[in-house]
């Protein structure tokens, strides 16, 4: 076993275009969830919105990069008032309830087979990414960071990643230290109370959708690029699930726990995927084939998250003394 | 307390002893001077008519109580009243405005503010950022100017300020920085009462504010209540307690199975036998104003000059203020005290 391969690869999670896209839609899923209370199951569906609207605008109408980004926000802008109008007077779980089922639907709409001209139905749609590698400042070769080497296209991306999450996170901070972050925390903690002092709840709830879901659409961009290929099946309910565990695992109304939260998911994940494999290549384990270690990764993960909900369920960043009475 | 806040108001507010009733006081009499009137509200939950009120109108700068026993439907009222619930039929009007079909915040932003029976404190935010919470006009709150703290810092600065009176006033201010949740149940009360009035209402609208409240804390609840009615603002109130009654309303409602059945001063409607039977058969301990309570009231009330001062109980408990007289001084005052001197 190669120990300072697997550490090397689990570095390089931290730092990887896909953990800046789920700690993107993590954050989106704290704007949601962890300061207006609302309740987002599907995230995976916001996140289609930014892959789809990106690829397809790039694909079917050559629109260039800007356009795509603008036309995939444009998507998950509609996305959030398709979802929010009936929903935000009801309560949360109504939400819950619709966001979970839309986002399957929007899967199941670009996998029909009618749609394959466009979608590409469940083979999904490739090599759309030209008009942002085109943006590339880095100059061709090989970069080597130390515990990786990179592609000047590979830095491009994760460069490009992680300004992105650096921009939203403060502009998050920012909005949720402001006055109207402080109404959204009111009516996380009772809507009815902020209500009778005067504040419109249903269209703070709204912008809140709206804002959260933008993060995760263009987490769906961000989480496109390093692969130029955009699949279905990447965007069904698991991914949303798995947000959620990056949004627990570092802290729920925190703008840093989500990205944190997404960096210790990739790595367990990378960590436990190299030493299994690891370990059952060198005969140490003999009762498991590689195909059932990767199912004992997401095991190891859920595992992972019942530890730290015990032992502290505010998250890694998270405040005690915020749940300490609920 | 101190004066500090309080409106340098043209009208002294707690002199006015002018008759609240245009013509006779009873059921659903007109006001002379009405802030809220109410007209044929209904509303039904399955077979039972919550709420069932022909007329009622609430006096200006008046401080109005509700009473009535358990499930008459006082709660109800408030809610349809603030846009919280909606009347099967019926329409009122606050200050000139339609409200029926109003939106509840609406409701709130025209003036008419309330609070809850079962208290709603934002239990995760500090008590400063609940009071902030409470602020009208903060620019801050608009998504376009939030990122933006050059917009909104200076009302901020304004809304802090305002906030930390209040605090002082309602004896919280040494909790500012702890999380609501971990006030008591007495204090979250005076929390949300004080919260209420960052936005400067008109008319409070408190649902039992003394419920659960320290017996310790309710005299001073008492005189917020009181000097809200010093301060300009209309205050109707649900209370079970007929001795708190008494003492700082100055007209009751009395409500039984969703409809107003008594109204009045208080010391009338104490003896009105529709009360009796509606309210009070129920309630055989309650005193009904009998010399033994009085006197009970009387020593509760000697321990805060305060409250006694200035309030239209002078003519229940007026002999007590002669003797007391001498003693007032500015640090005991209080603004009621100072109204009745100038
Ligand atoms: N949401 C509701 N659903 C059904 N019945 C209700 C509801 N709210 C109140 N009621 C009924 O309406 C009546 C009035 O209740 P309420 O206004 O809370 O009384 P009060 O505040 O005077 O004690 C009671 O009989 C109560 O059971
Ligand atoms: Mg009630």
């Amino acid at each position: 076993m190669d120990f300072l391969n697997i550490l090397n690869g689990a570095l390089g999670e931290i730092i990887s275009p896909t953990t800046a896209a789920y700690g993107l839609a993590a954050l989106g899923l704290a704007v949601h969830f962890g300061y207006t209370g609302l309740l987002n199951f599907g995230q995976a569906g916001f996140m289609a919105m930014g892959a789809y609207g990106f690829a397809i605008s790039t694909l079917t109408f050559n629109a260039p990069f800007w356009v795509a980004v603008l036309v995939a926000l444009v998507c998950s802008v509609v996305f959030a008032f398709l979802l929010g109008i009936p929903t935000l007077r009801l309560r949360a779980d109504y939400l819950a309830i619709v966001t979970i089922a839309a986002a399957e639907i929007a899967r199941y709409v670009v996998t029909t087979n009618r749609l394959t001209d466009v979608t590409g139905s469940a083979g999904g749609l490739n090599g759309f990414t030209n008009g942002f590698y085109a943006l590339n400042p880095f100059p061709e070769g090989r970069y080597d960071l130390g515990f990786v080497a990179l592609s000047h296209r590979d830095l491009w991306v994760r460069v490009t990643a992680w300004a992105l999450v650096a921009l939203c996170c403060v502009l998050v901070l920012l909005l949720m230290r402001s006055p109207w972050g402080r109404v959204l925390k009111g009516i996380r903690e009772d809507e009815n109370a902020v209500r009778s002092l005067g504040k419109n709840v249903y269209a703070y709830k709204m912008q809140a959708l709206v804002i959260g879901g933008i993060l995760g659409t263009l987490a769906g961009i961000l989480f496109t690029l390093p692969r130029s290929s955009v699949q279905p099946a990447n965007y069904g309910t698991e991914l949303t699930f798995f947000l959620w565990t990056c949004l627990l695992l570092g802290g729920m109304a925190t703008v840093l726990g989500p990205v944190l939260g997404a960096m210790i998911f990739w790595v367990v994940l990378s960590l436990t995927q190299g030493l299994l494999y690891g370990a059952i290549e060198s005969g140490i384990i003999t009762f498991i084939t590689t195909t059932q270690a990767g199912q004992l990764r997401y095991i190891m993960v859920g595992i992972a998250l019942m530890l730290l909900m015990i032992f502290r369920p505010q998250g890694v960043l998270g405040n005690k003394r915020e749940l300490a009475f609920t | 307390m101190t004066d500090k806040t309080t409106a340098p108001a043209t009208i002294d507010f707690m002199a006015d002893t002018r008759p609240i009733a245009e013509g006779e006081a009873g059921p659903g009499c007109r006001k002379r001077d009405p802030i809220l009137t109410v007209r044929h509200v209904t509303r039904r939950f399955g077979g039972i008519n919550a709420v069932d009120v022909d007329f009622l109108e609430i006096p200006r700068h008046k401080i109005t109580a509700l009473i009535g026993p358990n499930g008459a439907g006082k709660t109800t009222l408030f809610n349809l009243l603030t846009g919280f619930d909606q009347p099967n039929s019926g329409e009122w009007t606050f200050d000139g405005h339609p409200l029926a079909g109003v939106a509840s915040y609406k409701v709130a932003r025209l003036g008419m503010v309330r609070t809850f029976q079962l208290t709603k404190v934002m239990g995760k935010l500090t008590v400063l950022e609940n009071m902030r919470l409470g602020a009208a006009d903060q620019p801050g709150e608009r998504l376009s100017a939030a990122l933006f703290k050059n917009l909104w810092g200076r009302r901020e600065k304004e809304i802090t300020a305002q906030a930390e009176v209040l605090l002082e006033k309602f004896k919280l201010d040494a909790k500012r920085n702890d999380y609501a949740a971990s006030l008591s149940g007495g204090q979250r009360k005076l929390l949300e009462m004080a919260r209420a009035l960052m936005a400067r209402p008109k008319l409070v609208m408190l649902d039992e504010p003394m419920a659960g409240v320290n017996p310790a804390l309710t005299q001073s609840l008492l005189d917020h209540i009181k000097n809200l009615k010093a301060e300009g603002m209309t205050v109707l109130f649900v209370e079970h307690d007929m001795q708190v009654v008494r003492h700082i309303a100055d007209w009751v409602v009395v409500m039984a199975e969703g409809k107003v059945v008594a109204e009045g001063p208080p010391a009338d409607v104490m003896k009105d036998q529709a009360v009796i039977d509606a309210y009070l058969g129920a309630h055989h301990d309650v005193d009904l104003g009998d010399t033994e309570g009085l006197k009970e009231l009387e020593a509760e009330l000697a321990q805060d000059q305060a409250s006694v001062v200035g309030t239209e109980d002078e003519g229940i408990l007026g002999h007590h203020i002669a003797e007391r007289d001498g003693r007032r001084d500015e640090a005991a005052g209080g603004t009621a005290g100072r109204k009745d001197q100038g």
